[in-house]
């Protein structure tokens, strides 16, 4: 499976712009953006590459319980994620890990969530409206249904203004689309005509199982039967899919209703540290989308509009120096106190909780006596 | 003091108008709970009054109504979601159970999760397949939820309410065979907060439990008992979780003898926790074992065989008769 007539790309494997009908409506937000944002794109793909390759060998070498590699989807993630606007509010999946960075959760903060520690825990007020990430799949899509009717009865949304208009962005991949909860989100949003953009990376794989025993149809066109409208883009393209996702953030925001974009990309690696993609998948599928690599092509872009090597070892260097600041933290890492079980089950006293809590430390304290 | 006779729908909608007077915050949400006011006319005259806005008529999925009330409490909304039927809660299970139950935990605080699902529930009203079931322990069981119940118009007021008022999720059963029949309803106090199980008859020789639509039930058996010389004392649950063992065990250390009595089936139930509670904390004042009486381990059966599987006064005293003999 590969690219369609419908895929819209704006940056070629060649690393040139794509002109045509199509990309005319998209390609003045790319030429509007400067040479120091076109750099940050670069910068986020290669640093997340370099982390995630790291975070999976640290789960090799039994410092994670797990870990999620997003290695081959660098470009649908950076671009819908620097596409997304201050106010906007991003429910992810679990794998946006560089949209995660890109609004401001420290990678340490998933690492913890993979070794054990935590199961999210930031709070997304203080970090951009970057929500927690969900294992169930498709369960986020209502939540961010939810949250845009609340946009719209806040009456935060379709103002006319683009600098305060509140929109949201929910991603979640192919094998997702199969769950109810994505239908029913797709029903809801149609119905309340939420400002949200339903944002599915299609990397072609659930675990093991194809794409194409998900859906018979192309995915982009399964939101029409909802009254939704949907796009197919090169979700290896990071230009595409910053002006697709940004002009469709901006039709949520203005009242246009949801908005839905398919990003074809691949998922380069396993599914999870646990999975064994060469038992299910061909080689030739892996040369393919390795010949339309993100990174590779935004580097041909790059170096085409003057950008010398400083900048590419620069990049590197910072890649190699988070990737290792993130490896000694993880390994200095402490384990959460006792008591958090028990505190936020619930907002309001509890007597399980604190019965509970309290015979658990009488018991913790009766051991050292023991052991004394 | 100010006594309103009303009926438990009546009451129950009563005290939604007020929540939705008391905070703008508060949406309601459900099927057919707009302009037809719900399929019991709980929600009756709501959505004329405060509009669409604050009244939605969802579209028919279940999961979708509390995904996107989940969604909408974290906007700052206060979601009280209705569910048709008992049965038809099934396909909002995973959204309640492992998102509804557990976000506040997994942000660790920083996120309250003020959502409310209605549910009417339990039998006696003829209805079809999946209109007339007790589904309370699975969400008794789901650490992170809370889980109230009514048996009268009084407690459906201010309980409704106070479920609203609380930042944690709150699943509220409403006995549906309890909709109709009026009771005082004092609507200056509640008398009692929302986690308070409490005793609605004073009596000496066998303590019976139960909540909801179960404890009309208790009471009818407590005054045949009363006529054939047996003191029995009756205590109303209200809270399933967490359940307030104060007054319940206190009247089984005043009685020796106790029985729990629910429409539900009783393996694993609510009433299985109350029995093994019981036993636990007031073992050396019990004469006789914690009997249990509740439906049949069976799915609900035809409408016609339902006061066979339901638990009646006689069933009751049966109970009793049995927990007197030890």
């Amino acid at each position: 499976m590969s690219y369609t007539d419908a895929t819209i790309q704006l940056l070629s494997p060649e690393g040139t712009l794509v002109e045509n009908d199509v990309t005319a409506e998209y390609l003045p937000r790319v030429t509007a953006l400067s040479d120091e944002q076109l750099r940050e794109f670069h910068r986020q793909m290669v640093v997340i590459r370099k982390i995630d390759l790291d975070a999976a060998n640290l789960q090799r070498q039994g410092q994670l319980a797990m870990w999620i590699p997003s290695l081959g989807q660098e470009a649908a993630q950076v671009g819908s994620g620097f596409a997304a606007k201050p106010q906007d509010h991003i429910f992810p999946s679990y794998r946006e890990h560089v949209v995660a960075k890109i609004r401001g959760v420290d990678p340490i903060k998933i690492i913890e969530l993979l070794r054990g520690l935590s199961h999210g825990g930031w709070d997304p007020k203080d970090h951009n409206n970057f929500h927690l990430y969900t294992l169930v799949l498709g369960s986020q899509t209502l939540h961010a249904t939810g949250y845009a009717m609340g946009i719209q009865f806040d009456e935060a949304t379709a103002t006319g203004n683009p600098d305060s208009d509140e929109a949201v962005i929910v991603y979640f991949g192919d094998g997702s689309t199969s769950q109810g909860d994505v239908s029913e989100s797709l029903v809801f949003a149609a119905s309340y005509q939420t400002p949200q953009v339903f944002f599915l990376q299609n990397n072609h794989w659930a675990i093991s199982v194809p794409v194409s025993r998900q859906s018979r149809t192309p995915l982009y066109l399964r939101p029409s039967g909802f009254g939704i409208p949907g796009v197919q883009i090169d979700g290896n393209d990071v230009l595409a899919s910053y002006a697709v996702t940004s002009d469709n953030l901006d039709k949520a925001r203005s009242g246009k209703g949801p908005q839905f974009i398919e990003a074809l990309t691949y998922r380069m690696g396993a599914h999870t540290t646990s999975d064994d993609p060469t038992k299910y998948r061909e080689n030739a599928e892996l040369d393919f989308w390795t010949r339309h690599d993100a990174i590779a092509r935004f580097e041909l872009f790059l170096r085409a509009k003057g950008e010398g090597d400083a900048f590419f070892a620069e990049v590197k260097q910072e890649g190699e120096d988070l990737a290792a600041d993130i490896r000694a933290r993880t390994i200095a890492l402490g384990v959460p106190t006792t008591e958090s079980i028990f505190t936020n089950v619930y907002s309001e006293p509890h007597p399980l909780m604190d019965e509970q809590y309290a015979w658990l430390t009488q018991y913790e304290a009766s051991l050292e006596g023991g052991q004394a | 003091m100010s006594i309103e006779n009303l009926s438990m729908a009546k009451a129950i909608n009563n005290g939604l108008r007020e929540a939705l007077k008391n905070d703008e915050k508060v949406l309601l949400m459900g099927e057919d709970i707009g302009p037809l006011g719900g399929v019991f006319r709980v929600t009756e005259g709501l959505h004329a009054e405060f509009g669409g806005k604050r009244v939605l008529d969802t579209p028919l999925a279940e999961s979708g109504i509390v995904g996107t009330a989940i969604g909408l409490a974290m906007r700052g909304y206060r979601p009280v979601c209705e569910i048709q039927f008992d049965g038809f809660i099934f396909p909002a299970f995973d959204q309640i159970t492992t998102q509804l139950a557990k976000l506040t935990s997994r942000h660790e605080g920083s996120l309250q999760m003020p959502v409310v699902i209605r549910v009417p529930f339990g039998g006696h009203i003829g209805a079809v397949e999946h209109h007339q079931e007790s589904p309370e322990a699975y969400f008794a069981h789901t650490p992170g939820l809370r889980v109230v119940t009514p048996s009268n118009p009084h407690d459906a007021y201010w309980m409704i309410q106070e479920a609203i008022t609380s930042n944690d999720p709150v699943l509220f059963f409403e006995p549906k065979s309890r909709y109709w029949p009026k009771g005082d309803v004092d609507t200056s106090a509640s008398g009692i907060p929302l986690h308070s199980s409490r005793v609605v008859r004073e009596g000496t020789e066998v303590t019976l439990v139960g909540y909801g639509p179960m404890v009309t039930m208790l009471l009818q058996a407590a005054e045949i008992a009363a006529e054939e010389g047996t003191s029995v004392e009756v205590i109303d649950v209200r809270s399933i979780s967490p359940i307030d063992y104060g007054p319940i065990i206190a009247s089984v250390q005043k009685t020796g003898r106790c029985v729990v009595a629910q429409e539900a089936p009783g393996f694993v139930s609510v009433g299985s926790e109350l029995a093994a509670t019981i036993t636990e904390r007031a073992f050396y004042s019990l004469e006789a074992p914690v009997l249990r009486v509740a439906g049949y381990d069976t799915p609900f059966p035809p409408a016609k065989l339902e006061s066979i599987y339901l638990p009646d006064a006689d069933r009751i005293l049966e109970a009793v008769d049995r927990a007197l003999a030890y």
